[in-house]
């Protein structure tokens, strides 16, 4: 008899978190408040607690060889589910059985030690992975080589720049032979070149014959490697089938959130040290509006509040996403050269984009910020920018739609070739 | 919503598919309350990973040290020194035919190796958090790595004991094939510390404040700067409760022909060590589910 070597069945995870938001409104009261709490800080901190469920009773099975794809916005229990699934944390209820050897990537570079150097970290994550001595010795030479860092390999790796500590330890985990592997948004980092690289060393591995769960925000990939995908939302399956399918309904359903104001959205990660409430478009003469036309100047006015006043070294982003939620480009501060200091408790964020440089279509964006490099609020789909036609070229004319989303200024001329009798 | 009673058909076909299938691994994960196993067997397939975990602890520590494992012989060095001025030359405490200062340094032989990991491995689960929240492996592996890691201090602070005993031209009798007896003693008293403090540490950090305190009154409670003799007899026997007070009469006799520990005190230690280990690995195991969700 064949056993599928994941069974999920019912699986349901709570967590206990003390809920935050305390109201002192005037001195006496925070005194008062926090003299209780010292006295009997126990049972204060019980009261204040919420339990909640990041998963509910969740069942799936994947068969062997199947690749998986798992998608939801944020807070939607993906990466929860994966952590169970790769036995770090604990289900509160059900279970789930496993046949295999497993391999959980969810973070790149488990088990780097900044201290020691290249070579000595390919072992050291190698055995965290779970591979072992003779194995890594076996293949690390073609670790090595993969990750192009070899004329590094004996430095320390607190020297490496990002890119380079990214490729080595990606390319200690690109050469883990498990049965069964469970992704978390790894190919979010690393240059693109890179990227197409891992992505093309994740298909041989698929190929392979390997279990594989792939968790992404990147539509694009998840269309790529998963013939199969599930949502989450909320804890729950939504859907479960074929990508194609179970995309485009996820894609529909965040066309559907966009209408949601941001500062109701709760799929939202972050300390909310800060918090997004709005988020207006307006067009060059500074009025709100709905659409832009594309190469006229936009600005992005993000309204948001603040837990305290004063946040210091405040970083914005804002990432531009296309019809299969792929990025586009990115906004951020850092990119601007500023942070912001001395945030006010209320205020707004603005970004102009002298002239718009998207093609016609609708696009959706998502909005970050770190307040003293903390994540103080994320949401994914905080909203859409409807581009109309417009003349972004002085010609009046635009590429056709399937050339791509990016309109490039550029000029042309042309000039005679020297010739050798000249 | 009680799973447990009523588990599935599927899930039992696969664990039967499980004993069917002898080699193959196959993982339930459900929630472990109640759950009084304690699956330390599981372990002998870490072992790789343990040794690279100690390597990584040795490696790390000595990393950018200009004297490196110097510091494991400076620390009870300089402690005896002190003890030898304090102990020996102002309270006057007499150790029989044995030189004070070699009194003294084979106590603080395995003391050192004790605090040494109990420092360690206090915060050891808290600082190896990024592997904790990331990656699958039994989490009695950190602190087990803390035990034996701090074995290389101890290897170079014998290195000195051999040193001092050939000075002083001692040679060990037979009793010294007791030492690795009371090594191995020692260091489950490491592990069995080690495992309530770490697991403390988790949920309350204030662990990691206390356990220099801690060490420091231990160290008075324990015979390192006086006989087991000085204490009085109606007290001895729940003085032989701290498992140290055993280790440290045991290294002193195999390493310098004192007399052994009585059978009472040696009973007494081990029992401690037991009683103290076994609760430890209960607590470990009990807390190790909500690691990743409390680190």
């Amino acid at each position: 008899m064949h056993v599928n070597p994941i069974v999920v069945e019912d699986l349901s995870k709570q967590y206990i978190v003390s809920a935050v938001k305390r109201r002192h409104d005037t001195l006496q009261d925070h005194v008062a408040d926090s003299l209780r709490s010292l006295v009997s800080r126990d049972r204060r901190a019980r009261q204040r607690t919420q339990a909640f469920w990041a998963l509910k009773r969740v069942s799936f099975e994947v068969g062997h060889g199947e690749v998986v794809g798992l998608i939801g916005s944020n807070g939607a229990g993906k990466s929860t589910l994966l952590k169970i699934l790769s036995r770090i944390t604990e289900p509160t209820e059900g279970c789930a059985a496993i046949e295999g050897r497993v391999a959980s990537l969810l973070e790149v570079g488990t088990g780097f030690q900044a201290e020691l150097s290249g070579r000595e970290n390919v072992y050291l994550s190698g055995a965290i992975l779970g591979m072992r001595r003779s194995e890594i010795s076996r293949k690390f030479d073609e670790i090595v080589d993969f990750s192009g860092v070899e004329p590094f390999i004996d430095t320390p790796v607190k020297r490496y720049s990002s890119g380079m500590y990214v490729r080595l330890a990606f390319a200690v985990a690109a050469h883990l032979e498990p049965e069964i592997m469970f992704v978390d948004e790894v190919l979010a980092v690393g240059d693109a070149a890179f990227q197409q690289k891992c992505l093309g060393k994740m298909k041989d591995s698929v190929g392979q014959g390997r279990t594989v769960v792939f968790v992404s925000h990147n539509m694009a990939a998840v269309l790529n490697l998963c013939p199969r995908s599930i949502w989450l939302r909320g804890g729950e399956i939504v859907a479960d089938g074929p990508t194609e399918d179970v995309v485009s309904r996820y894609l529909q359903s965040l066309e559907a959130h966009k209408d949601t104001c941001v500062a109701d959205r709760t799929d939202r990660k972050g300390n909310q040290a800060l918090k997004f409430v709005d988020i207006e478009l307006r067009n060059s003469d500074g009025m709100p509006v709905q659409r832009i036309q594309c190469g006229h100047g936009m600005t992005i006015a993000l309204r948001f509040e603040c837990a305290r006043g004063g946040l210091n070294n405040v970083y914005v982003g804002f990432g531009v996403h296309g019809k299969f939620d792929e990025n586009l480009f990115d906004l951020n501060t850092d990119l601007g050269g500023v942070r912001f200091n001395a945030l006010p408790r209320q205020g707004m964020f603005l970004c102009t984009v002298p002239r718009v440089p998207l093609m016609p279509g609708r696009y959706s964006f998502n909005v970050y910020c770190e307040a003293g490099a903390e994540l103080a609020d994320w949401v994914l789909n905080a909203g859409c920018i409807e581009v109309e036609p417009g003349d972004f070229f002085g010609s009046g004319k635009l590429p056709h739609t399937d050339q791509g989303p990016f309109l490039v200024s550029h000029s042309w001329s042309m000039a005679a070739a020297p010739t050798a009798s000249a | 919503m009680h799973v447990e009673s009523a588990t599935s058909p599927r899930l039992l076909q696969a664990l039967a598919a499980e004993t069917r299938s002898g080699g193959r691994t196959t993982v339930l994960i459900k929630p472990s309350r109640n759950s009084l196993s304690l699956d330390v067997l599981s372990l002998h397939r870490y072992w790789e990973l343990l040794y690279f975990l100690v390597w990584r602890d040795i490696k790390v520590r000595y990393k950018q040290m200009a004297i490196g494992a110097g510091w494991a012989i400076v620390q009870p060095l300089v402690t005896m020194l002190l003890f030898t001025a304090v102990f020996s030359g102002i309270a006057n405490i007499s150790t029989g035919s044995i030189p004070y200062p070699l009194f003294a340094y084979a106590a603080l032989l395995p003391w050192t190796y004790f605090s040494q990991a109990l420092t360690r491995s206090g915060t050891s689960l808290v600082n190896n958090s990024n592997l904790i929240t990331k990656v699958y492996f039994p989490r009695l592996l950190i602190p087990l790595s803390a035990v034996f890691s701090s074995l290389v201090d101890f290897a170079a602070a014998f290195a000195l004991l051999t040193g001092m005993m050939a000075w002083y031209r001692i040679i060990p009798g037979w009793h010294i094939l007791w030492l690795p007896v009371f090594l191995f003693i020692c260091m489950l008293t490491a592990l069995a510390v080690t495992l309530w403090f770490s697991a403390l540490c988790v949920k309350y950090r204030d662990v990691g404040v206390i356990v220099p305190f801690l060490l420091q009154v231990w160290m008075f409670a324990s015979p390192i700067a006086y006989p087991v003799r000085l204490v009085p007899a109606k007290w001895r026997l729940l003085y032989s409760l701290n498992p140290m007070a055993g280790v440290i009469e045991g290294f002193r006799s195999a390493l310098l022909g004192s007399a052994m520990p009585d059978a009472a005190t040696m009973t007494a230690s081990i029992l401690g060590v037991i009683v103290v280990l076994y609760g430890g690995l209960h607590y470990f195991k009990h807390m190790e589910r909500t690691f990743a969700d409390l680190v």
